[in-house]
């Protein structure tokens, strides 16, 4: 694929960047200052024919750009949401898109369910204690916590991730994990009475327009005090304000948070909190998968060269 | 059990406290000089409770000639002088069951939290490090990685279950290979070997003077620059020093330990290191579990002052 034209949107990973460099044309989105970057593409948009794109809030690939390239054929996204993309606008210009599904489904699996452990019992919290001498300083003191074994998990979305979630806490006894399947996002109803009969509720469904906000302040006092809520999807899957006023307020009992409305913004108030466990953005975050990720992107586009079937279309 | 009177060694838990203060007649160790309290008291005292870093020793069996029973808030009972109590005909109780899946939650969460490095992740956020300086370091995966477990007891047992769900397999060392019991699991010899073929060591068995030390310098060469160190039994399983070291060097990866050798007190040099995790021993300090150890330190006395079988005794 010497002669295909790819645009790298932001530097994600040193080795799909140095593959896409050896392997295709690769233009650097990041190289133009960005007061320049319309003139940028507007230069090269005659070579450009894939667009490279990372994941969460922001990572590009909606109509404007879409526009703005006349020669452009697919859409790879090095990642498994593909939100970010108008795939609208893909459809009725023939762009095909491709994610990176499966080969992150563990890491964020592990990450939902480390949240899950280290947000009750405090686990980073306890940690800067520790580092902060106030162990020693109160005499071996440190107060107690919230179990984790036993609790009522309840998911919401039970795809690849949500299921591999519910496999991995069924081996700490968590009793027998409650779907909710969300065809239309009005159903709030229904993710409410999965809230109000669990104790720790895991955000892992995919991010759709329907979902957006489904883990509204509703759900999050139904699941209360004691409640704990992970979300390992989309900051946009939660009302956000709602979320970190119940927080702070001691309405909901604790979160394991991993994404966020606005990323890297992440609230001042959140940052003051010791029943939260705040992480940035890495559920799929392991050198491992960060290298099967870009080894399907690169596969992914290799194939669109060769005319073969894609790996792993979206569109 | 009125008149039963307890030596409670240290506030160890106030609901427990309170207990024993209106079922009996308590006895409090820390509030007045030692040598003071045994004048006055050492003749009514008829029952010592402890837990894990407070324990009936051989100068205290020998200041308290009434003793009868030693109940342990705790599983571990490697700070009461069993042979003295077996002498004098002393019984002696613990905690366990109540407490294992705390201790095998914590474990695995400790294990992810430092393969993950959640606690630190968390630490990035919060310094507003995401937002100056972007996406946080990629980290290993936990799903998959050997799982190598000294002592396959109840804990080590409870932390097989759970790392099995993340597929991870399941290597153990202990006195005897029970192959028949743990078909699926992998049994070695010796804790080196066993170290050679993990990538996360836990630590699981009781201290008596056979597992002292039984992490040695070369059993954490041997587990290696990539490999994690799990602490959830004694401080004294464990070289302290050179984990330190081996820590500092890189020559163990990484560590999450809830226990050292001379609690409160951590090693200096660890609370600066960016690869481990350090927890102010609180394997079993749920709300729900301190009943529970509470309810049985309880239950044990009461069964002992009605001359009936003791619920979980030791000696």
């Amino acid at each position: 694929m010497e002669s295909l034209g790819v645009l790298l949107l932001r530097p994600l990973d040193t080795y799909l960047e140095q593959e896409l460099d050896r392997r295709c044309r690769l233009l650097r989105l990041w190289d133009a200052p960005h007061d320049r970057r319309g003139e940028f593409l507007r230069a090269h948009a005659l070579s450009i024919r894939a667009v490279v794109t990372g994941g969460g809030s922001g990572a590009g690939g909606d109509a404007e750009l879409i526009d703005a390239l006349p020669r452009l054929e697919i859409i790879v996204c090095y990642a498994v949401g593909f939100d970010h993309v108008d795939l609208t606008r893909c459809r009725e210009r023939g762009v095909r898109v491709t994610n990176t599904p499966d080969v992150l489904t563990d890491d964020v699996a592990d990450l939902a369910v480390g949240l899950a452990i280290d947000a009750p019992r405090r686990i980073p919290h306890a940690d800067r204690y520790v580092r902060a001498g106030l162990w020693k300083a109160n005499n071996g003191y440190y107060g107690l916590t919230n179990q984790f074994s036993g609790k009522r998990v309840g998911i919401i979305g039970l795809g690849r991730i949500g299921l591999a979630i519910a496999k991995r806490v069924e081996g700490f006894g968590c009793p027998r994990t409650r779907q909710q399947a969300y065809p239309n996002y009005t159903y709030l109803p229904t993710v409410v009475q999965l809230a109000a009969v669990s104790d720790g509720l895991v955000v892992a469904c995919s991010p759709k327009e329907q979902s957006r906000g489904i883990v509204s302040r509703e759900v999050i006092e139904a699941l209360g005090p004691r409640g704990v809520l992970v979300n390992v999807g989309r900051g946009a899957h939660v009302d956000q304000p709602e979320l970190v006023a119940a927080l702070a307020e001691g309405r909901l009992g604790g979160a394991g948070l991993d994404v966020f409305e606005a990323e890297s913004d992440v609230p001042q108030v959140l940052m003051a909190l010791d029943n939260v466990v705040l992480a940035p953005h890495m559920g799929s975050g392991t050198r491992e998968t960060r290298k099967a990720m870009a080894d399907l992107v690169l596969a992914n586009l290799e194939a669109h060269a060769l005319s073969k079937p894609l790996l792993t279309p979206v569109v | 059990m009125e008149s039963l009177g307890v030596l409670l060694l240290y506030p160890v838990n106030a609901y427990l406290e309170q207990e024993l203060d209106r079922r009996c007649r308590l006895y409090r160790f820390w509030e007045s000089p030692r040598e003071e309290f045994l004048r006055a008291h050492a003749g009514a005292v008829r029952a010592v409770v402890g837990n894990a870093n407070y324990g009936a020793d051989a100068a205290l069996i020998d200041a308290l000639p009434a003793l009868e029973i030693v109940a342990s808030f705790s599983v571990g009972i490697d700070r009461v002088d069993l042979a003295k109590c077996r002498e004098r005909g002393i019984r002696v109780t613990n905690t366990p069951d109540v407490l294992t899946d705390d201790v095998a939650d914590l474990a695995v969460g400790l294990a992810i939290a430092v393969l993950r490095r959640i606690p630190q992740a968390d630490r990035y956020v919060r310094a507003g490090l995401w937002k100056s300086r972007g996406d946080y370091t990629l980290t290993t995966r936990f799903s998959g990685k050997r799982v190598g477990i000294i002592g396959l007891g109840r804990i080590g047992q409870a932390v097989a279950r759970r790392v099995e769900a993340f597929d991870c397999p399941v290597n153990y060392h202990q006195r005897t290979e029970q192959k028949s019991v743990y078909p699926n699991y992998t049994y070695y010899p010796t804790v080196v070997e066993l170290a050679s073929n993990s990538d996360v060591l836990v630590v699981a068995c009781p201290l008596n003077a056979s597992t002292r030390h039984i992490v040695s310098r070369e059993v954490m060469e041997t587990l290696g620059p990539k490999g994690v160190l799990i602490n959830v039994g004694r401080g004294p399983h464990v070289d302290e020093p050179e984990m330190v070291a081996a820590l500092a060097d890189g020559r163990l990866g990484g560590a999450g330990l809830d226990v050292f050798e001379d609690e409160p007190n951590v090693p200096e040099a660890l609370l600066g290191m960016d690869n481990v995790v350090l927890v102010p021993h609180v394997g079993s300090g749920t709300y729900e579990t301190r009943k529970a150890m509470a309810d049985l330190v309880l239950g044990n006395l009461e069964a002992h002052v009605l001359s009936k079988p003791l619920l979980t005794p030791v000696v």
